[in-house]
């Protein structure tokens, strides 16, 4: 089995989100880390290696510096690193960043494809299922179990209260969640393999079956007006009502109190 | 000189600090608290290679640097000194040597088991007469057939009851040396389980009290003729060489304690109020801060300069380390007492309460400055080195 999982450098907000003065991510001021999320689907991909055998292939699309990740992936079990880095790529919006990655990945073989749920720098949760989309492969988004049977996947897909078991054919993308698991860490030894390892860097001219007008800033559909800190989102309410129409009356009151009727 | 530390280096450092954190750090007051060897840690340090990091690869290890191994046990140190000792003497006075002095097949038989952690290495040299004196030695091993048979007993042993394998020294016989007899010294490889070896009272200690420390006694003990470790009559030698490591690990731990007293003080000043400001804003806690860092990071030059030098002695066995290391023990041990000390102080009252890591940190440092040779001892070797 061929796995490819994509992993995103990315600033750590644990300790708070810092900006610069025009509003852009003061990446300089934070540690960078690898995406939890797609740590945690990078542990879901060794641990089908471990189980099954499997070659992992760890992706990533970002300056020179995002190699760091790739070598803490290989030096978690992962067999080998490509990085997508190029000028032209630089300022990509999800779009162009499916668009580049879709392209760097049809160069390789591929039964499953994994990617984070989504990158705590941008919370977009687009880039997985748009390059499902663009190679033209099923996607199953919020895994929070993974198995394989012969040449299937059953995936535990997380709801708010439940849990959906869902069945794809390979080859396939999954969007896994931190939650997934407890990942790995790294071995002393690992990391030194990882750092004499080579990595595959490939520019725009790699890319496969793409245009540049996908590509880059210039590629990019979405403009950001203004970044801030994230604001948490409240609990939410709870209403178990007594019969339908009570059910309908409360959510038409609701409505009418948000002006929406 | 290059003062910076490489990718390899940084990297093992943030999976060291992420480890302890995660792994240790929660069970390091349990642990002191109830005199607990915390075997679960071992089980998860096993896994991740952290028991076999300076071992070869081909006889199961990691494959890295001494400077690596130096970096572990400091990391470890800094939340959790019985930990970090736990690595060290495994490492430093039971795989060291084998690695060293040991023929092929003892490598093969020992290292891969001890490298991946399924093995617990210790060291048996102090005596209840012999400490510093080594030549005062009382344990004896004498071959019959194609056995040693040893009677005697060891004090004070880390790792002592935990342990799978140990190295043990031992007299063999009298040498004529500069016209006076002297005891011929030896070193041997004994497995726990062997008939005749059994373990004496557990230590209760000041300080690294998880730290499993026992009294290891031998009773007409036979152990087969090829678990000699190198030759007959280098005991003394070779248990002075494996020190001269040991003293790099202890210097380490030293280092981590001072660290991360240093840590918790600096985060505590800044919380804990008196006169209406944080004490961190009171000068005298300014400076002292400012010494108790200053200190560490001179301490950590030294740690790693030695650690460094033992790197180079592996593709140069010319040289020596053992001025480095000793100048390395001496100073970080030094150096963990006074920031630990400091660290209390600054902590007033809370410090001296159990409930604070600080009260924990400077029980454990204290042991640094006698085990593995004393400072006094590490004096010795300094100023033996420049009065040659």
């Amino acid at each position: 089995m061929k796995i490819v999982v994509c992993i995103k450098q990315v600033p750590d907000t644990k300790g708070g989100v810092k900006f610069n003065p025009d509003g852009t991510l003061d990446r300089a001021a934070m540690l960078a880390i690898m995406n939890p999320d797609d740590k945690a689907g990078l542990e879901a991909a060794l641990r089908l290696k471990d189980q099954y055998g499997a070659e992992v292939t760890v992706l990533t699309m970002g300056l020179p510096k995002a190699a760091d990740v790739l070598r803490e992936a290989i030096a978690m079990g992962a067999d080998k690193g490509i990085l997508v880095t190029d000028r032209v790529l630089g300022g990509a919006d999800t779009w162009a960043t499916s668009t580049t990655i879709a392209g760097a990945i049809r160069n390789l073989e591929y039964d499953l494809i994994i990617t984070g749920r989504q990158a705590i720098d941008g919370d977009t949760a687009q880039v997985g299922p748009q390059i499902a989309e663009h190679l033209g492969i099923p996607v199953i988004s919020y895994a929070q179990d993974i198995k394989v049977e012969g040449n299937k996947v059953i995936v535990q897909r997380q709801y708010d209260d439940r849990y959906h078991i869902l069945e794809s054919q390979m080859p396939c993308l999954i969007t896994a969640l931190s939650e997934l698991n407890e990942p790995r860490y790294m071995t002393p030894g690992g990391i030194f393999d990882a750092c004499a390892a080579e990595i595959t860097t490939w520019g725009r001219a790699d890319l496969k079956d793409v245009e540049d007008c996908n590509l880059g800033l210039k590629g990019s559909p979405t403009k950001i007006a203004k970044a801030s800190d994230k604001v948490r989102k409240g609990a939410g309410e709870k209403i178990v009502p007594e019969s339908p129409e009570d059910a309908v009356a409360y959510i038409v009151g609701k409505f009418k109190e948000k002006h929406i009727i | 000189m290059d003062f910076t530390l490489s990718k390899e280096h940084e990297m093992a450092r943030q999976l060291f600090k992420d480890f302890a954190e995660n792994e240790v750090k929660p069970l390091a007051q349990e642990v002191d608290e109830e005199e607990r060897f915390p075997r679960e840690t071992v089980e998860k340090m096993a896994k991740y290679g952290f028991m076999g990091i300076p071992v070869p690869k081909e006889y199961g290890g990691q494959g890295c640097d001494i400077l690596t191994y130096a970096m572990c046990v400091e990391e470890l140190s800094k939340v959790c000194g019985t930990t970090g000792v736990i690595v060290s003497a495994h490492t430093s006075l039971c795989i060291d040597p084998i690695l060293t002095y040991g023929t092929e097949e003892q490598k093969q038989k020992y290292l891969p088991d001890l490298a991946s952690g399924r093995k617990i290495g210790a060291f048996g040299l102090t005596e209840p007469g012999a400490g510093t004196d080594a030549q005062g030695q009382q344990t004896k091993a004498v071959l019959d057939g194609d056995e040693w048979v040893l009677n005697g007993s060891k004090c004070f042993i880390t790792n002592g009851k935990e342990a799978d394998i140990y190295i043990v020294i031992a007299v063999t016989g009298k040498v004529e040396k500069r016209g006076r007899m002297q005891k011929e010294i030896s070193a041997f490889i004994v497995e726990k389980g062997t008939p005749g070896f059994t373990f004496g009272t557990k230590e209760k200690k000041m300080g690294i009290r998880g730290s499993s420390t026992y009294e290891l006694i031998f009773t007409d003990c036979r152990i087969p003729k090829e678990n000699l470790l190198g030759a007959k009559g280098k005991g003394f030698p070779i248990a002075m060489h494996t020190l001269d490591g040991g003293r790099i690990g202890i210097a380490a731990q030293a280092l981590g304690i001072a660290e991360g007293a240093l840590e918790t003080t600096i985060a505590y000043v800044q919380e804990r109020k008196q006169f209406g400001r944080s004490i961190a804003q009171f000068q005298n806690t300014q400076f002292q801060l400012a010494d108790m860092a200053t200190k560490v990071e001179a301490a950590k030059m030294l740690v790693y300069k030695a650690a460094r030098k033992k790197d180079e002695y592996k593709t140069n066995p010319k040289i020596s380390y053992s001025v480095e290391a000793a100048m390395a023990k001496l100073y970080a041990a030094e150096v963990a007492m006074e920031v630990t000390t400091k660290a209390v102080q600054l902590h007033g009252g809370y410090g001296y309460i159990r409930e604070y890591d600080v009260e924990r940190m400077m029980r454990d440092a204290k042991i640094t400055e006698i085990y593995e040779g004393t400072s006094e001892v590490q004096r010795m070797v300094i100023s033996a080195s420049l009065l040659k």
